[in-house]
């Protein structure tokens, strides 16, 4: 028998029972595609925790002042002392290590920000040009804080998104002159819109220079530092080098605290990992229900041909060649209905998508190998194997079975 | 051609062992027409099972064409069906979603038998049987004589040696059935070796050679014109 005619028989006793066939390729193509959609929720929702994270980004350490102490009260306390602040010199000090990168000061105050009539109460963070990159901000106009000395006061400013549009609505707003407190600022950029990350809603803040901020709310400490670590090897030698240089500048005190993205990460982590464990058991699962589902379809569909194989048998067909017809069958069958369900599935993920644009939903590569190699083993299997057995009974056995 | 010597075949029934051949001898010459009679259960298609080699004795010798075809093992017994054996069942056995055409065919493929020849065999058995405007007719769309013939001319489409019949009227009203056996019986004029099971005397008696079977044994034998 030639192959040709092998596909060709195979395809017409597809087509000859469509109902049969159309069943089939359903329970393989749901299959497939619960795996595609379910996996792919599972990933998604692990991936959005994991942006969430590299949002605030990578690398990172942040300083601040004070020291959490769980073994007594420090003897600054005693006296009513306030702990040693943070100054911009203390800051730059840090890049002396090898093992940072880069640095962002942060000044926090909140302040009254005016453009003609209209005003209102506004978060105002000082800052350098490097928050932006160390951040993983972005610009929706002009540009970011300038470069340069960190000590220089320029009354320039960065509008949040939302501020932007409340204060100015669809005027041009670079060039213009906004009034915080008691100065006046240039806007020379503006946020593009992120919404919330990690609590923090950058539409709705105002970025000056640090030193301009000092002035404003006249004070000289930092409220935080955020130190990038030139790698994540160089995490751990930077936090040391960081305590250490600050524990001589500030004459021999530990008075600051300095965390890293990792410490918090860490805490993550088994959340994550159990988001995968979960991700792993929802595709398991539903690729046993899609093995089951075709293993029971293909059985009863084989079982009701065992007629026709004792007539193939009786009409000179050998064991070798049924089986053949029924793998090339069982291929095609299991072939189609795979993609169908890949098809399917991605179609899902795509409209989920849609409902929820915040949430990276993606099947990973994994899963969909994963519904493909099971629907086509599954499928094959428990079609040629049951197919084998009737080939193997002699011919009248077979005809006799209706 | 067809040697049968002490063939037996008992089947399993529950734990009990039920004999429906007891030690048959049986001879048939090429060219022969024989018939087979006997009432239901006295082993009539059992025999034409074993002589078709779609079963197995439990003991005996079968030689077809002076070769023992006893033992032969699955792929050698498809040969000998495919290239020696012809098929016709009461049930008629079409595949109900090919065309009568292409049930003709059938055997034709599974031989490997190339398309165009294939085509042409085809054609002329569909003429030869007055189906040339039924060939593109499923099954369900032919009437029973019509079906008969199909399996008739997709039996014969191997140019078999040896033709058998189960039972081929046993499905069709009298004046069909005469058709039906009629057409056998111009295949025994090309030298074709005709079987036939039968329980109605009507059908077997017009055979050359009459066995006579009744609990799995041969009761007797009756030769036309002798």
């Amino acid at each position: 028998m030639k192959l040709i005619d092998v596909v060709n028989f195979a395809w017409g006793s597809l087509r000859g029972s469509v109902t049969r066939t159309l069943l089939m390729m359903l329970a393989m193509s749901i299959g497939v595609a619960s795996v595609v959609v379910l996996t792919g929720l599972g990933d998604g929702a692990r991936n959005y925790v994991i942006n969430q994270f590299s949002s605030l980004g990578t690398n990172l350490l942040i300083v601040f002042p004070g020291r959490t102490e769980t073994a007594g009260i420090g003897p600054g306390m005693l006296l009513g002392q306030i702990p040693r602040e943070i100054s911009l010199d203390d800051a730059q000090a840090l890049l002396r290590s090898r093992a940072i990168g880069r640095i962002v000061p942060m000044t926090v105050g909140s302040s009254q920000i005016s453009h003609d009539a209209l005003n209102r109460e506004v978060v105002v963070l000082g800052s350098s040009s490097e928050m932006l990159e160390v951040r993983h901000m972005s610009l929706a106009q002009g540009q970011f804080l300038p470069a340069g000395d960190i000590h220089s006061s320029e009354s320039v400013c960065v509008l949040g998104a939302k501020i932007r549009r409340e204060l100015f609505g669809q005027e041009p707003v670079i060039g213009a002159w906004v009034r915080l407190g008691d100065r006046r600022f240039r806007v020379i950029g503006t946020m593009a819109s992120q919404g919330e990350s990690m609590g923090f809603n950058t539409d709705e803040i105002v970025i000056i220079p640090v030193a301009s901020a000092h002035m404003l709310f006249n004070t000289s400490g930092l409220f935080r530092i955020l130190v990038e670590a030139k790698s994540r090897d160089a995490i751990e030698p930077a936090k040391h080098d960081a305590e250490e240089i600050l524990f001589r500048r500030h004459n021999g005190e530990r008075d600051v605290t300095v965390i890293t993205q990792d410490a918090v990460l860490a805490t993550f982590d088994r959340i994550l990992r159990a988001l995968t464990l979960a991700v792993g058991g929802i595709a398991a699962i539903s690729l046993s229900v899609a093995g089951i589902l075709i293993m029971n379809v293909m059985l009863i569909a084989v079982s009701q041909r065992i007629k026709e194989i004792g007539l193939l048998k009786a009409l000179g067909a050998p064991a070798a060649q049924i089986r053949n017809l029924f793998f090339v069958e069982a291929i095609l069958l299991s072939g189609i209905g795979s993609v169908m369900g890949l098809i399917l599935g991605e179609i899902g993920v795509w409209v989920i998508a849609q409902i929820y644009p915040s949430l990276p939903v993606a099947a990973p590569w994994w899963a969909v190998l994963a519904a493909l190699g099971t629907s086509l083993g599954t499928g094959i299997l428990f079609s040629v194997w049951p197919a084998r057995r009737a080939a193997k009974l002699d011919p009248v056995m077979a005809l006799a079975r209706s | 051609m067809i040697e049968l010597s002490q063939v037996s075949r008992s089947f399993m029934v529950g734990d009990q062992q039920v004999a429906a051949l007891r030690g048959i001898d049986l001879s048939i010459a090429a060219g022969d027409y024989v018939s087979i009679m006997g009432p239901s259960g006295s082993g009539k298609s059992t025999l034409l099972n074993l002589i078709g080699l779609l079963d197995r004795p439990t003991s005996g010798t079968y030689r077809l064409d002076d070769g023992n075809v006893t033992d032969l093992d699955d792929e050698q017994q498809a040969k000998v069906r495919s290239n020696k054996i012809g098929f016709v069942f009461q049930a008629f056995h079409l595949v109900p979603r090919l065309t009568a055409a292409m049930n003709i065919e059938l055997p034709l493929i599974l031989a490997g038998i190339p398309p165009a020849e294939r085509k042409e065999r085809v054609m002329q058995l569909l003429e030869n049987y007055g189906l040339a405007d039924r060939a593109d007719h499923r099954p369900d769309q032919l009437s029973g004589g019509q079906r008969q013939r199909v399996a008739i001319a997709r039996a014969t489409s191997m140019h078999p040696a040896v033709l058998l019949a189960d039972e081929p009227t046993g499905n069709l009203d009298q004046a069909t059935g005469k058709e039906v056996m009629n057409l056998l019986e111009q295949l025994v004029a090309q030298q074709v070796t005709l079987i036939v099971v039968t329980h109605d005397p009507a059908i077997g008696g017009r055979a050359a050679r009459q066995l006579h079977m009744v609990d799995g044994q041969f009761i007797g034998e009756t030769r036309r014109g002798t």
